[in-house]
């Protein structure tokens, strides 16, 4: 069978390979990339084509842009070989530029040009541009607050969270006082205690530390927990016969074999501080992304709601990335770890 | 009379520990019954010696190893190192186990590092981790993480990192289980010229006759469990030892015998 298809392929698949199989090459390789630029070429002439049904501002930006990308697309693909890196990047990425492009597009006929979907509530593209041209500095004064306080309660919860769940998996004494109280309130989501932080605390911005904190610990506490008290006592009888220290199995032997655990419990407190940080900056605090969310819907301002989202999700992503790539860093030993 | 058996063995002043094991009887708690292991074990052994144990699977070696090791006490009986008891682990009793156990989170130089961190004195002795790497012939590997390595590759990254100690007691359970043949006929010969170098006491346990032959001056037969010392057979023959060397042929059809396999062996 093998010999065969080599000797096959000796004869008479040589002449073959230099015609058909070309153009079919070429589409491969840059098929991709000239259709994101036709998409690209579609939203901007759906753009300027057809008169706005409503009064926006950055239609005519959006068009200019939209031909931009598509300029930017079709040179990239066709001279993919001397951008190197770049290029490849391009060529990589153009399938979802060609479904992005489709999807403005779409989006942009359907809202801006022949209101098909209901207005007020289906913003175009071009009035989220706006918001992001008009509205920046009270957009970024939310962005900052936001990224403060899930910062200093995010830090907060986890370190505690960590040296609780060190300190349970590691002394039954510890363990005895802490695990019913962790078993009592840990499984209570953290906005439970919304009504009463607030008038306890002195601060709005101490009473939503706090609940972050707490979304946080909990499932940092549980995971290091487990991750410590699962360590196989092999690792210890090793390090004890070569003359370890307690402090040297806490510190060199328990906390890094826990720390895949750890992680875990790190993701899942991150998850679940979202949903506090955004609960308490809607009901509490007077700042913060959450707070623009409800501003937004106050005052019936859609597109200020679409473009908070937006940028919310490009930062929850942005911290869940950062924090694979510190775990990528500290367990660059585990195998088959799962990419982001 | 042991004393004459050593000169010939040894030649190199020895640098190894005594080490008594007097009336040690040992047992586990397995669902509230009592699993005997060790019934009434005394063996002593001389600085310097090289003492192998062999018995049938599951007799108790290992767990005698615990406690010399001082990981565990005994039930009954005393162990000591020097005339001093055992109470704990000492880094002069290094222990290889028969799993390499080695840290997944660490590379194979901080591997065998690990016993000159926990002493504290690496920073002063990095040398010492780089030679041991050398002797089992790792150093391209030292940067490798212990799930790049393969099984007998492992076993010796353990063996460094007993070494890297420099124990006066080595206790070995096992440790060319895993190996090939003929790394396996490398590394014994490497690991008597180790010993006949530094001096150490070894203790090694295996389940090969001709192995425990070939290293020993000494063989321990264990019976079935709880084990018991069944026989203390001293090897006076010089090293290099031959595989093929009748007298050694002679001992290995006894301690078959003592282990049950009749003479057709
Ligand atoms: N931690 C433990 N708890 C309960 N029983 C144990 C424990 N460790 C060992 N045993 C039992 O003690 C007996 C002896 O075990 P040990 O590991 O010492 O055997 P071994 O002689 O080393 O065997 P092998 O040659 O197969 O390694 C076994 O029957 C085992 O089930
Ligand atoms: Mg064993």
């Amino acid at each position: 069978m093998s010999t065969y298809s080599l000797s096959d392929g000796l004869a008479s698949g040589a002449p073959r390979t230099s015609r058909v199989p070309l153009l079919a090459n070429w589409i491969r390789e840059s098929g991709a990339g000239v259709l994101a630029s036709v998409a690209w070429i579609a939203l901007g002439l759906s753009c300027l084509w057809w008169q706005d049904v409503g009064d926006w501002s950055r239609t005519h930006s959006l068009g200019i842009a939209a031909f931009i990308i598509a300029a930017l697309a079709l040179f990239g693909t066709v001279g993919a070989d001397y951008l190197g890196a770049a290029g490849q990047a391009l060529h990589k990425r153009a399938p979802w530029l060609v479904a992005l492009g489709v999807f403005l597009t779409v989006w942009e006929v359907a809202t801006a040009k022949f209101a098909w979907l209901p207005l007020p509530f289906f913003p175009p593209p071009q009035a989220i541009i706006e918001v992001y041209t008009d509205d920046l500095p009270k957009l970024l004064d939310s962005v900052l607050a936001s990224i403060k306080l899930q910062l200093g309660g995010y830090l907060i919860g986890a370190t505690i969270g960590f040296l609780t769940g060190v300190s349970i998996g590691w002394s039954r004494a510890v363990g005895y006082w802490v695990h019913p109280v962790l078993r009592f309130i840990g499984p209570l989501p953290a906005t439970a205690w919304l009504p009463i932080a607030f008038f306890t605390f002195p601060s709005s911005w101490s009473a939503s530390t706090f609940l972050i904190a707490l979304a946080t610990g909990f499932p940092v506490t549980v995971l290091t927990w487990s991750g410590v008290a699962s360590v196989s006592n092999a690792y210890y009888d090793v390090a004890r016969t070569l003359g370890a220290k307690p402090s040297f199995l806490v510190l060199k032997v328990a906390i890094p074999a826990a720390l895949p655990h750890v992680f875990v419990g790190l993701f899942m407190g991150l998850g679940s501080s979202f949903a506090v940080l955004v609960v308490a900056e809607m009901i509490g605090v007077k700042a913060g992304l959450g707070w623009y969310l409800q501003w937004a819907q106050g005052w019936a301002a859609y597109a200020n709601m679409y473009a908070a989202l937006i940028v919310m999700s490009l930062l929850c992503s942005g911290a869940i990335t950062l924090l694979f790539a510190i775990r990528d860093r500290l367990l660059v030993w585990q195998k088959g770890t799962v990419k982001w | 009379m042991v004393a004459t058996a050593l000169a010939e063995a040894v030649t190199h002043p020895a640098t190894g520990a005594a080490l008594d094991i007097e009336q040690v009887s040992h047992a586990f708690d397995i669902d509230g019954t009592e699993l005997p292991v060790l019934s009434d074990v005394s063996i002593s052994v001389e600085p310097g010696e090289f003492v192998a144990l062999l018995g049938p699977s599951g007799c108790g070696k290992s767990t005698l190893l615990r406690l010399i090791a001082g990981l565990d006490k005994p039930k009954a009986g005393r162990l000591r190192e020097d005339e001093e008891r055992i109470r704990n682990p000492h880094p002069s009793r290094v222990v290889v186990f028969q799993d390499p156990t080695l840290f997944p989170w660490r590379s194979v130089w901080d591997n065998v590092a690990l016993g000159l961190e926990a002493q504290g004195i690496l920073r002063s002795q990095r040398q010492r981790v780089d030679d041991a790497l050398d002797l089992v012939g790792l150093s391209p590997f030292r940067d490798a993480y212990p799930h790049q390595l393969s099984g007998g590759m492992a076993q010796r990254v353990a063996l460094a990192r007993a070494l890297v100690n420099d124990p006066k007691i080595l206790i070995l359970d096992e440790p060319l289980g895993k190996l090939d043949s003929l790394t396996r006929i490398t590394m014994q010969a490497e690991l008597v010229a180790l010993w006949q170098r530094k001096g150490f006491t070894t203790l090694l346990v295996t389940h090969d006759a001709e192995e425990a032959l070939v290293l020993a001056n000494r063989v321990i037969v264990f019976s079935d469990r709880p084990a018991r010392v069944k026989a203390d057979i001293r090897v006076d023959r010089p090293y290099p030892r031959h595989r093929g060397d009748p007298y050694l042929a002679e001992l290995r059809r006894q301690i078959l015998g003592l282990l049950g396999l009749d003479a057709t062996w």
